[in-house]
């Protein structure tokens, strides 16, 4: 039995959280690297994920998570035997990994995407290129967050 | 619900030309609680397409991730003149159109 009070609060709180987690399902409030992984392996498959020909443009330290401004462009002739079919955009810590799908074709004459975006946290960005013969191309960038995103109370 | 595109007037054929469009919607991404802890129900847009004379030529999926008032921007070849028609769907049955002329010379 517990004999001090620190060790009695501990004990308790233990039971309580034991106690908890079967009756409630927690929602889990960040991503897990694994879920980036599942997330990727949706889109890719079991097919290697080669590193280059992605750039990604997103400031390295943004102070305010809400609108994050970020470009990805692939290196890609884009003509009708060799161009970029689709970039997907995944990230590590926000609620959910995806951030957004890009269907492009030769018509679109340069593989390049803008847009903004919201990060939750301090974190990894993965974006992935696949390309006409169905190879894929990462590149990984790292941001620091001051101010999170998406989980923020409204007022 | 009000879009700014932006799409030039005129272009040489062959050109590749950028295109961006912002459309204002809150994206409101289904993590929030209130103060009270109640969470705000989802409300995002999830599919926006771009077609050049009917041919889809740039589609995007989007997440809670992407921030409110979407900016999206890419680019196409203006091949020949005509019209750029742009459609965002999302939840709750939102539908929103957009179009923009092109002369190709």
């Amino acid at each position: 039995m517990p004999t001090t009070r620190r060790q009695f609060l501990s004990f308790a709180g233990g039971i309580t959280v034991a106690g908890t987690i079967p009756v409630v399902t927690l929602r889990p409030l960040e991503a897990t690297p694994a879920m980036l992984n599942t997330a990727i392996r949706n889109v890719v498959g079991e097919a290697p994920i080669r590193t280059g020909k992605v750039k990604l443009d997103i400031p390295p330290l943004v102070e305010n998570g809400n609108t994050v401004p970020m470009t990805v462009s692939v290196a890609s002739p884009m003509t009708p035997d060799d161009y970029v079919k689709s970039i997907h955009v995944f990230n590590e810590k926000n609620p959910q990994p995806n951030i957004g799908n890009f269907h492009l074709n030769p018509s679109c004459g340069r593989a390049q995407v803008s847009t903004r975006i919201r990060l939750a946290d301090t974190q990894k960005v993965v974006a992935i290129a696949r390309l006409s013969d169905d190879s894929f191309w990462q590149v990984t960038a790292d941001i620091v967050v001051t101010l999170a995103a998406c989980t923020e109370e409204v007022n | 619900m009000a879009a700014l595109i932006n799409v030039p007037a005129k272009a040489k054929r062959g050109d590749i030309i950028e295109i961006r469009t912002l459309t204002s919607h809150i994206m409101e991404t289904g993590f929030r609680r209130t103060m009270d802890g109640a969470l705000v129900p989802r409300d995002i847009i999830t599919s926006f397409t771009c077609r050049y004379n009917g041919t889809e030529i740039f589609r995007a999926d989007l997440f809670p991730a992407i921030a409110a008032n979407p900016y999206l921007s890419f680019f196409t070849v203006a091949e020949e003149s005509g019209k750029l028609e742009f459609e965002w769907i999302g939840d709750n049955g939102y539908s929103s159109t957009a179009s923009a002329s092109i002369t190709v010379e």
